[in-house]
């Protein structure tokens, strides 16, 4: 086990990379605290495997240093890192058996027979698969060479890290969940670092205590849940979070007061800001509907069960709101107004603190 | 589920007779020289199996049988680790992989005869480069008149001229390997011995099969190159089955014997090859799980 700091890292494929976007990873510091459990969240193509595989030493990073534990190890080769490493799709040794594929880390560890059987046997058990030990590995399911793929990653308990690269993509919805469950056992019982890929934002949310948003090469935000929730640091972090994603408004700010497609409001603080481009970010969640506030139109309603979904027109940009199952919801004409600390404001994608501090959101959504 | 819709042999039947003219009419009439005699004129009669029993008690075909069989193991038991090792030391990708793989294809385009020639004269001790080399280093080489010299010669060159084509095919398994199972391979800190014995020795079985068949049907039925090279010589230390066949068949123009002779020699090919190609793929089947 051990703290993991990426010191001025960076990524590119080409040899001679000349504008930031020859970059597949951005210049990045980060401290990834021993034994913690972190989920790495983006779309794809946005360079999270690129970082997997600098940490496990698959990829030689171009710019940048690599620390274990404040030990330099940029340019050890992955043997001698000590770290399991999880892709996205199965990786099994055919003509080992399930028992064979399982122990085939340990024995090239040299770890002695006895110690091996026992935690065959136990990761055996995590990944349901006791009954199939001394079958063929290559004739199973794709499902099950996955489970497979976990459990030589889960099989060593001295690793220094443990990196998931989006390891239930091919596994069914059902065993998706109890899989996840025995990954965070495993964290609780061993407290391994593990850094969890996925660019599924519900697997990420309900895997990790801290979360990395990617965006294009880029780290945009770590946070909690929570944080990543209520105060996305990165546009992108608000759209891609959330179902649907933050509304992002077009606005003229001028002190106090914020200016959306003509109608002004009070926002009841400054913002430092240094004459960007500015927009507000509302969550649907903190969106009231009502008689006062911004004039909007209804455009369309959906109903996806707990709660409803109100589409809605604010002087030309679209937006949506959440409200709850039996709230009755206008047809054409009405106003929205913003929940007291639910407002975000952003300067050319980023956010900007309030000079007074962040207001507590005042209450999530009525339907909560 | 199954339809008893009889149209489908139409649509075999054009194959059918092309096979049938192309290859099961000659054998035929190999099949009836091989049961007859004649004393000339066109005459022929009967004869029975009398040709088989003498082939069989032929010592003449049972040591031509015996090089053919030492012959196809020594160039197998070369050319398969050779072609493996050489393709896992081929580039990847790049330009160095595609010029590789062109000077590989060159000795595979070149034909029989031309090969034999090459090699005739590259041996020769007065004008070749390899003969007139060996030679000045003081090595009694002339593959005309010593029996390792033209074992050596004959079997350098099969090596020259078909390892290539195992490595090829080798290669083509190798690059049918995903990345990820050489990144798994590193995180579960397998060997470079670990990795050739459960990643790509597994991966490359089926064209290795494939390799191996061709390179021993091919080398079973050897006759251009080392007719050309040695001509079956010195005495018969190089007369492999065909050589020896077209001696007999056209040389001593014994039809009756010879066509005896070539059937054993098919049946034996057939029988190898069948054998062997049933031994990989239940060796898959097991490995396919229970
Ligand atoms: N081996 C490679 N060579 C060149 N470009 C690559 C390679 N691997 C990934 N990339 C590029 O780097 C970027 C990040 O890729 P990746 O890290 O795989 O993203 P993710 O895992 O988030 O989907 C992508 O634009 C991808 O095209
Ligand atoms: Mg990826």
């Amino acid at each position: 086990m051990a703290k993991i700091t990426l010191d001025s890292l960076a990524h590119s494929y080409l040899n001679d990379p000349q504008s930031p976007e020859d970059f597949a990873l951005q210049e990045l510091n980060h401290d990834w605290v021993d034994g913690e459990a972190y989920a790495l969240l983006g779309p794809s193509g946005c360079g999270k495997s690129t970082l997997l595989n600098i940490i496990s030493g698959l990829l030689i990073p171009s710019h940048g240093r690599v620390l274990f534990d404040g030990k330099d190890v940029t340019h050890l080769p992955t043997a001698d890192r000590n770290i399991a490493q999880v892709f996205q799709f199965p990786v099994v040794y055919d003509t080992m058996t399930v028992r064979e594929n399982l122990a085939f880390p340990l024995r090239n560890r040299k770890l002695p027979q006895s110690e091996i059987a026992d935690r065959v046997i136990r990761v055996a058990r995590m990944i349901d698969m006791e009954g199939v030990l001394d079958r063929r590995a290559s004739g199973l399911t794709a499902d099950a060479k996955q489970k497979i793929s976990l459990g030589r990653g889960m099989v060593r308990d001295d690793v220094n890290a443990l990196l998931f690269d989006e390891p239930l993509t091919v596994i069914d919805p059902h065993m998706k969940w109890e899989l996840r469950t025995q990954l965070k056992k495993l964290h609780h019982d061993f407290g391994h670092t593990m850094i969890y890929v996925t660019h599924d934002q519900t697997e990420a949310l309900t895997f990790a205590d801290k979360v990395v948003v990617m965006y294009d090469g880029r780290v945009v935000q770590i946070g909690t849940p929570d944080e990543l929730f209520e105060r996305p640091a990165h546009t992108f972090v608000g759209y891609f979070i959330g179902s649907p994603g933050m509304n992002l408004f077009d606005a003229q700010i001028d002190g106090t007061k914020a200016r959306i497609a003509g109608t002004q409001f009070d926002l009841g603080t400054g913002y430092a800001l240094k004459g960007g481009k500015t927009k507000i970010g509302v969550r649907p969640e903190f969106i009231r509907l009502g008689h006062h506030g911004l004039p909007a139109r209804v455009t369309r309603v959906e109903d996806v069960g707990r709660h409803k979904i109100v589409r809605l027109d604010l002087g030309g940009q679209e937006m949506s709101a959440i409200v709850g199952e039996g709230a009755a919801v206008p047809d054409g004409g009405t106003h929205v107004q913003f929940v007291e600390g639910g407002v975000n404001v952003y300067e050319d994608d980023w956010r900007v603190s309030p000079e007074r501090g962040d207001a507590p959101v005042a209450a999530k959504t009525e339907a909560a | 589920m199954k339809t008893d819709n009889q149209k489908a042999w139409f649509l075999v039947l054009p194959v059918l007779i092309l096979v049938a003219f192309s290859a099961v009419i000659p054998l035929m009439t190999v099949v009836n020289y091989s049961v007859q005699d004649t004393f000339g004129n066109n005459q022929f009669f009967w004869a029975g199996l009398a040709w088989f029993e003498d082939m069989l008690g032929s010592e003449r075909m049972w040591n031509a049988l015996g090089r053919q069989i030492v012959f196809s193991g020594i160039i197998l038991a070369i050319e398969v680790p050779l072609g493996i090792f050489v393709a896992l030391n081929m580039p990847k990708k790049g330009f160095w992989a595609s010029f590789c793989l062109v000077l590989m294809s060159l000795p595979l385009l070149i034909p029989w005869n031309v090969v034999g020639t090459i090699w005739q004269i590259f041996g020769r001790v007065d004008i070749g480069l390899l003969g007139y080399t060996l030679d000045s280093l003081g090595i009694d080489y002339n593959y005309t008149q010593g029996f390792y010299a033209a074992w050596a010669t004959v079997i350098t060159m099969d090596v020259w001229h078909w390892t290539s084509l195992v490595a090829l095919l080798a290669y083509a398994g190798l690059q049918s390997i995903p990345d990820a199972y050489y990144q798994a391979a590193k995180i579960d800190q397998a060997s470079r011995w670990a990795v050739f014995r459960y990643i790509e020795l597994p991966k490359m079985r089926g064209v290795l099969t494939i390799a191996i068949l061709l390179r021993f049907m091919d080398s079973f039925k050897i006759y251009t190159e080392p007719f050309v090279l040695t001509g079956g010589g010195p005495g018969n230390a190089t007369t492999f089955l065909s050589i020896d066949l077209v001696k007999m068949a056209l040389g001593q123009f014994d039809l009756g014997p010879a066509a005896a002779f070539s059937l054993m020699y098919f049946l034996v090919i057939m029988v190898i090859s069948y054998v062997f190609y049933i031994v990989m793929t239940n060796l898959d089947k097991e490995e396919g799980g229970k």
